[in-house]
């Protein structure tokens, strides 16, 4: 187990929140600029929950996220240049600019392409970790979603089968209050997601989502129960989207009380605040850190707008693998 | 050699590459439960003794268990998931269309999904909801490979080529063609048994068969329908009309070559069709082959467009027999126009 009080160790976790903070606030420039294409779905504030989860994961595990995926994406070792180049569309993007901004992944660090249909990754992650046990890996697989999935029947047959077979799967919803414009109270008669996991057998923990060492000790904990064939696990991270669902949203359904109240609580605040606090860092380092991270940013979308563009040629090229001999 | 119906071949081709390949497994619902039933229709009855690991009997969660199997062929294992009715695939849909079909495109190449999928279709006494032809439904899916075999020769070649195929395949079967045994037998099951050869072999997913040559008229059909163009080649032929019988066999992709060939020597063609013709496989291949060979005459025969019904004179009634379909030949070649039924 990791110990929180290894100022590096935490220091990483700073440095990956802020790194998807600056990422999501320059992305979102790009479009409001109108040199990006397509459309955003964005994390600023949630960043805790995917850097949390997948810093209790090894390399070789794997996460699969949602159309709400570049917090995902950078937490699980995806490079910000093969995250823009895909933004803008590029050959050199993560998926060859087939995917876009709701399909970030790359299989080699672990992440499956995000599955854009709510509650889609969650029986794809059961299977997932079906091969893993058929195949004798210890590898777990987090399975980001968020509390609209829930109400999905995928949802239910999912948790349900990883449940009957002990799957080593950790299903990390990110109850953000909204599905969309829907907050959950409209469509929930028990908001407690975690209450959910009873019901098919295994454990179910809700965690402080904005606590970043608070969600990483939690993963860590379900990780390993689900490595010693114990799992799965469902963990209710409560966080909050400080941005529209997507990018032309502008959220008037956030209760002005309710936005402030969750930007008290900021997790890259949060933490910074521990740090300093802890004398790991000052206002200057944070500064500093922040500054690095803005200009490889700039760097990388100076390089992402340079680079090369798909032509009609690559059109209907990998809708099939190639034929093998039989 | 030895003579086996298409249920029995199924299993022996599952049993052959589960046995080759370590990779392949069966998903579904009612399938490895010591004395029950091997899937709806008898093709798995029995692996479970001799695969006891690879035999995943799921709960009744289409939806999931599509899901499932395509997360463990993405993680390179080979399943091959069936549902017990066609129709249940509109459960699945989700997974099988946006995920399964799509993860290879949208991730820039970087997945491949080995997955088969096996689904019983045809109307068999069973009223409307366990009784869909869904071969519209998957066909014009990009991303999935279609096959709908007819006899057990090919059932199984099919199913040998679909497991080793890096891509996902779906497997339309026709219960009145399995010959499922005992219990699961069909009333009005029609003999679909081939001559099975002792060595492995395949059947490629991507060729039409040339049943009977005739010069006069083309017949297009597959699975049931396939053996009704038989039937109604032969009574035709008996009046003095040679008709040439193509099994389609391959829905996705078609074999272009092969129909097109047909269809230029005899210049008349009538595609067959269980299921509504409206949005069917058939107006595809009408339409394909129009734009290829110009002054083709092409008829089509289908059912209406209607949901399946039960009683026997009206499932009789909606469906393409024998009898319409050589009626359907000889308007056809009278010049007649217009669709018929």
């Amino acid at each position: 187990m990791t110990r929180h009080d290894d100022s590096e160790f935490a220091l990483g976790l700073l440095e990956r929140m802020i790194r998807i903070r600056e990422f999501e606030e320059g992305v979102r420039f790009l479009f409001l600029e109108g040199s990006m294409p397509g459309t955003i779905h964005q994390c600023q504030g949630q960043e805790a929950t995917a850097v949390g989860v997948c810093a209790a994961l090894r390399p070789d595990d794997f996460i699969t996220a949602t159309f709400r995926g570049h917090g995902q994406a950078l937490a699980k070792g995806l490079s910000e240049q093969q995250l823009l180049d895909e933004l803008f569309g590029a050959t050199t993007g993560c998926c060859k600019g087939k995917g876009g901004s709701m399909h970030v992944g790359d299989m080699s660090k672990g992440m499956v392409p995000g599955i854009a249909i709510v509650g889609g990754g969650i029986p794809l992650a059961a299977g997932m970790a079906l091969a893993f046990r058929m195949q004798k890996s210890s590898q777990v697989v987090a399975c980001f979603f968020g509390d609209g999935a829930v109400a999905e029947g995928a949802f239910h047959e999912g948790l349900n089968m990883a449940a009957i077979w002990r799957l080593p799967v950790v299903f990390a919803c990110e109850n953000n209050l909204y599905g969309a414009s829907t907050r959950i109270d409209l469509v929930m008669r028990n908001p407690r997601i975690s209450d959910r996991a009873a019901a098919y057998g295994f454990a179910g923990e809700t965690v402080d989502g904005n606590d970043v060492l608070a969600v990483h000790a939690a993963a860590q904990r379900a990780v390993a129960k689900c490595r010693a064939g114990e799992g799965p696990v469902l963990l209710e991270l409560l966080t909050y989207r400080r941005t529209g669902h997507s990018r032309r949203d502008p959220c008037a359904y956030q209760p002005a009380a309710e936005r402030k109240e969750w930007a008290a609580c900021d997790p890259i605040e949060r933490l910074a605040a521990r740090l300093k606090e802890r004398g790991a860092i000052d206002e200057a380092g944070i500064a500093a850190m922040r500054a690095r991270i803005v200009q490889q940013f700039e760097a990388a979308v100076a390089r992402a707008k340079a680079a090369p563009r798909p032509t009609p040629q690559d059109l209907e090229a990998d809708v099939f693998a190639p034929a093998v001999a039989p | 050699m030895k003579r086996q119906g298409i249920a029995e071949a199924l299993r022996e081709a599952i049993a052959e590459e589960m046995q080759r390949d370590a990779r392949v497994f069966c998903i579904g619902e009612d399938i490895g439960v010591p004395g029950g039933w091997g899937g709806a229709f008898t093709v798995t009855l029995g692996l479970e003794k001799l695969f006891p690991d690879r035999i995943i009997n799921t709960p009744i969660a289409e939806l999931g268990f599509f899901g499932v199997a395509t997360g463990a062929a993405m993680m390179g294992m080979r399943p091959i998931a069936d549902v017990q009715y066609g129709d249940f695939l509109f459960l699945a849909s989700d997974q099988i269309i946006n995920n399964a079909a799509k993860l290879r495109y949208m991730s820039g190449g970087q997945i491949k999904v080995p997955l088969v999928m096996r689904a019983p279709v045809g109307a068999t006494g069973r009223g409307s909801q366990h009784a869909q032809n869904m071969e519209r439904t998957f066909t014009g899916v990009p991303g999935l490979k279609v096959v709908a075999p007819s006899n057990a020769y090919d059932a199984k070649g099919l199913l040998k080529a679909a497991v080793r195929d890096d891509n996902p395949v779906m497997i339309f079967e026709h219960k009145l063609l399995y010959g499922s045994k005992g219990a699961r037998a069909e009333p009005g099951a029609v003999d679909a048994t081939s001559e099975i050869p002792d060595a492995d072999y395949v059947v490629p997913l991507d060729r039409a068969a040339v049943r009977r040559e005739g010069g006069r008229a083309t017949i297009l059909a597959w699975l049931l329908m396939a053996h009704f163009a038989m039937q109604a080649a032969q009574r035709l032929a008996e009046e003095g009309i040679e008709a040439e019988v193509i099994d389609v066999r391959s829905l996705a992709p078609l074999d272009w070559a092969t129909l097109g060939a047909s269809a230029a020597k005899t210049g008349r063609v009538l595609i067959v069709e269980e299921g509504p013709r409206t949005g069917g496989v058939g107006a595809e291949i009408a339409a394909g082959l129009v734009e290829r060979l110009p002054g083709l005459r092409i008829a089509r025969l289908a059912s209406p467009d209607i949901p399946v019904p039960f009683t026997p004179e009206l499932e009789n009634a909606y469906r393409p027999d024998a009898t319409r379909i050589a009626a359907a030949v000889r308007r056809l070649l009278a010049g007649e126009p217009g669709a018929c039924r």
